[in-house]
């Protein structure tokens, strides 16, 4: 069986529909909702605040913690079990590596921003969602940062490469389907996170990847106008 | 040449290109990297001459050497008070800077202040590692019974003071409140009961509305009609007011 046309119609470098909004929870520092198709991410930033046991901290930084969390109901029927697993450990650190590079915590040595990165529905691309959740969410807490994140999976599902795969092509049966999250600081291009589960013609990945690149760019820019507009409302 | 990118009072994002060329000198919020000139925080831009400048829309308190703030007693040690400063790091009043009167050693620091108290300080000292030293010597200075306490963003402090303390005054002249804005968002008042939520209420509204342009103007006509117009002849508190808008 071969993948000739998306099944949601998209092409093949389209990312499904993104909303995206700051400050949308009153009682964090910072807060972003983003939603791309299906998959919804909401990001709670708190701090810099003190942070205890006293031996996390670090005497020449501010440190951060991020938490990534899918809700039992998040997903495509079976409850989610809730708590912390495996996986959302391994997600929790690789956005914590993702949105470091970004942010300048020397102001805040012996203190910790924390990041709560909660997902009511998810339809693949989760980690992405988070990434560019959060990084939303911090800038809305004011924290100093060099540049926005910005994130999206690509990946190859057949012979295709693709933008932006949902749970349907990620799960796809008969073919092969690499799925590639990556994360890029916005405006210099650097890539801060790389994963890849799947198979891919190593000659392919530069093509993929400089896909991915491009895509991001597009997602900063509904990155930029929710930080904007939540400010320039009060302009009128 | 040098150019520049943005206009004057535009709302810019972290990574954002303010200008190029080596012309402009980055000062607060920004950086430079290369002939670029970047937005390090959410801000407005100010550009002065030269010099760009970011004001802060967002963010929590980061304790400054002689800012005012309102804090909360949180622990009472052998030799002072740790005091609570609406940041990321607490700050600590050691004995010999709480009183001009002279308190012996060994006695019962609780006389003086008790967990829980909330005092009007200032900040005498930071340090690299941000260890916040207070002192209450100085005008104004001084603990705090009854009335009531609001949080407010503490980047919206300067609107809420105005210049030179004119939004404040005007707010107590009409209301005739006592009030204390501490530089970490933490506001003090105290009057009739009707009073202090004509202020809260006025305070949120500054807060809300803090980019409009005739801020001052607004609130007066707010408060005309919400106080029947009624500028009494108060007891203005003289404090230090400071940080007031530029």
């Amino acid at each position: 069986m071969s993948y000739d046309k998306r099944h949601d119609g998209r092409d093949w470098s389209e990312h499904r529909p993104i909303e995206c909004s700051s400050g949308v929870i009153p009682n964090a520092d910072g807060s972003a909702r983003f939603k791309i198709g299906n998959t919804i991410a909401l990001a709670a930033v708190y701090g810099p605040r003190n942070l205890y046991p006293k031996f996390l901290q670090d005497p020449k930084k501010g440190i951060l913690r991020c938490h990534y969390n899918m809700m039992p109901f998040s997903g495509a029927g079976d409850r989610v079990r809730p708590g912390r697993s495996r996986r959302s450990q391994e997600i929790s650190l690789v956005t914590e590596k993702a949105l470091l590079p970004a942010l300048e915590l020397n102001d805040f040595p012996n203190a910790v921003v924390d990041v709560f990165i909660e997902f009511p529905q998810t339809d693949a691309g989760s980690r992405c969602a988070g990434i560019c959740a959060a990084s939303i969410a911090l800038a809305d807490a004011g924290i100093a940062m060099k540049d926005l994140v910005s994130a999206i999976s690509v990946g190859r599902i057949g012979e295709k490469l693709v933008i932006d795969l949902d749970y349907h092509e990620e799960a796809l049966e008969g073919t092969h389907v690499a799925d590639i999250p990556m994360a890029i600081q916005t405006r210099s291009g650097k890539v801060t996170l790389l994963q890849m589960d799947g198979l891919l013609p190593p000659d392919e990945m530069g093509t993929v990847v400089d896909m991915g690149i491009e895509a991001c760019r597009k997602v900063a820019e509904f990155q930029k106008s929710a930080l904007k507009n939540k400010f320039s409302d009060k302009n009128e | 040449m040098s150019e520049l990118l943005i206009k004057e009072r535009d709302i810019v994002v972290p990574g954002e290109v303010l200008a190029r060329g080596m012309d402009y000198i980055p000062t607060s919020g920004t950086y430079r990297e290369g002939e670029e000139i970047m937005a390090s925080r959410v801000g407005l831009v100010h550009i002065d001459n030269k010099i760009i400048k970011l004001i802060p829309l967002s963010g929590k308190y980061h304790p400054k050497r002689n800012d005012i703030i309102i804090g909360e007693v949180v622990d009472v040690s052998i030799n002072g008070w740790r005091v609570d400063t609406n940041s990321a790091y607490s700050a600590m009043l050691s004995v010999k800077d709480a009183s001009s009167e002279f308190i012996a050693r060994g006695a019962d620091l609780t006389k003086y202040f008790d967990i829980g108290d909330r005092i009007v300080t200032k900040i005498s000292n930071v340090t690299s590692q941000n260890l916040v030293d207070l002192t209450m010597r100085g005008p104004g200075l001084r603990k705090l019974i009854s009335g009531r306490i609001i949080k407010v963003s503490p980047m919206k402090v300067p609107r809420i003071v105005g210049k030179q303390g004119s939004m404040v005054s005007m707010i107590k002249q009409m209301t005739n409140t006592k009030i204390i804005i501490g530089q970490n968002g933490v506001v003090w008042l105290q009057g009739e009961p009707e009073a202090e939520i004509i202020v809260v209420n006025t305070i949120r509204k500054i807060e809300s509305e803090s980019h409009l342009q005739g801020l001052t103007e607004n609130i007066k006509q707010y408060l005309g009609t919400v106080t029947d117009g009624g500028a009494k002849d108060s007891t203005v508190e003289e404090m230090p007011v400071e940080g007031e808008q530029k």
